[in-house]
């Protein structure tokens, strides 16, 4: 084994040892160490933001023993975590079920719920927004800033009545259509429908032509999606005349 | 806004974007509320996205996305306010005003808003009334302040 450098640091899982780096998220190291923690709102491609507080464990730190959510806590030298305990399990399905009163018909909240024994919640749900299953997690605004760079759409709003959206709840003028935010939804709420001629994303009320390969003649991307990522990696947009098969 | 004018306002605060919110602010002085071409010249100017920009101006019960009246009453909702009688308060001026909560009279003379404390629990309920505070309110009260909006919306 390399000797640790001073990047190296040792912490506990369940009292078995491991290693990781120092600062990383406690998340990705517990994930990349083989154990298992449900979470909704983390990526790995975009920065933590603890909204979903599915994340929850304990953190022993010195004599202080803590629940923490791992996925925006820094990896440091000597804590010991526990994933399991009878404390991360309770709260664990309260939070469940708080987030079953905000999204009850999410299929995959539904079933992640249903492994911890949640069927149903006991918390007044959002009539007024039922078919709305946004968790507020905030992953697809994060993608959208910090993975895309389109800064379409943000949180409006506050307390009860924040919401994301684009500008004016109107067409997300800044939005390039490229799904991004649809594919990490963890709730499935966003939308995308496509044809031959368009691609649409419902929640930002986006409507965007598609561009035909020039060999095959296949639709594959909305062109304004290809002039940002032609601008961005400053290529010629000839370049994306073609798909990606036939280029 | 003219441009000119805007273009005031941004220099004032050299373009940066961290100063968005004095700008913003600056724009309500002078128009009243935060209108929605301005935000999209400000977001281009300053290099900020207009979702950025949107979301601030939703997230402060300051900001006013909407045209607002010529006064602009803010009655306090704060706990000690509330349980003071300020509800009250509120459905006396959207009777006597025709005007709900969080709107303006057809005539824009007025706007009727709430917030949630002030930060003068003792002087409970409290009205404001185009800045200027108004404590200890009454329906009576409520009536002498009010009255001079009233002979002017005839």
């Amino acid at each position: 084994m390399e000797p640790p450098d001073d990047k190296t640091v040792r912490f506990q899982i369940n009292g078995r040892s491991h290693e990781g780096t120092r600062g990383e998220s406690l998340l990705a190291a517990i994930r990349r160490h083989g154990y298992e923690v449900p979470s909704l709102c983390y990526h790995e491609a975009v920065s933590p933001y603890g909204a979903c507080r599915l994340c929850l464990v304990e953190v022993k730190r010195g004599r202080r023993q803590k629940l923490t959510t791992s996925c925006n806590y820094p990896l440091q030298e000597g804590i010991e975590v526990f994933l399991d305990t009878d404390r991360v399990v309770r709260h664990r399905r309260t939070i469940l079920q708080l987030l079953l009163a905000m999204a009850p018909e999410a299929e995959e909240l539904r079933s992640l719920a249903a492994e911890y024994g949640v069927e149903d919640t006991p918390f007044v749900t959002d009539e007024e927004h039922a078919d709305n299953a946004c968790i507020l997690c905030g992953l697809c605004n994060r993608v959208c800033n910090e993975v895309v760079g389109a800064h379409a759409i943000a949180f409006a709003g506050r307390g009860l009545h924040k919401r994301m959206e684009s500008p004016y709840d109107d067409v997300a003028e800044a939005c390039i259509g490229c799904g991004a935010c649809v594919f990490v939804c963890p709730t499935s709420c966003i939308g995308i429908e496509e044809t031959e001629q368009m691609r649409r994303i419902l929640k930002w009320h986006r409507d965007l032509p598609m561009q035909k390969c020039a060999a095959c003649g296949r639709p594959f991307a909305p062109t304004f999606q290809i002039m940002h990522f032609a601008d961005k990696i400053g290529v010629e947009r000839s370049h994306f005349d073609r798909c990606p098969d036939c280029r | 806004m003219d441009d000119a004018k805007l273009n005031v306002i941004l220099d004032r605060h050299d373009r940066d974007p961290s100063a968005l919110l004095a700008i913003l602010m600056d724009i309500q002085k002078e128009e009243n509320y935060l209108p929605r071409e301005d935000l999209g010249r400000v977001s281009e100017r300053i290099g900020v996205p207009m979702s950025r920009i949107y979301s601030l101006a939703t997230f402060f019960s300051a900001f006013s996305l909407k045209p607002r009246g010529k006064h602009i009453c803010t009655v306090c909702m704060g706990t000690a306010c509330h349980v003071r009688g300020a509800p009250k308060l509120v459905e006396q001026i959207g009777r006597d005003f025709d005007v709900k909560a969080g709107e303006t009279t057809a005539d824009m003379k007025l706007t009727l808003e709430t917030v949630n404390c002030v930060g003068a629990c003792a002087l409970g309920p409290l009205v404001i009334l185009d800045g200027e505070y108004h404590g200890n309110i009454t329906p009576t009260k409520l009536e002498r302040v009010m009255k001079n909006l009233k002979k002017e919306q005839g």
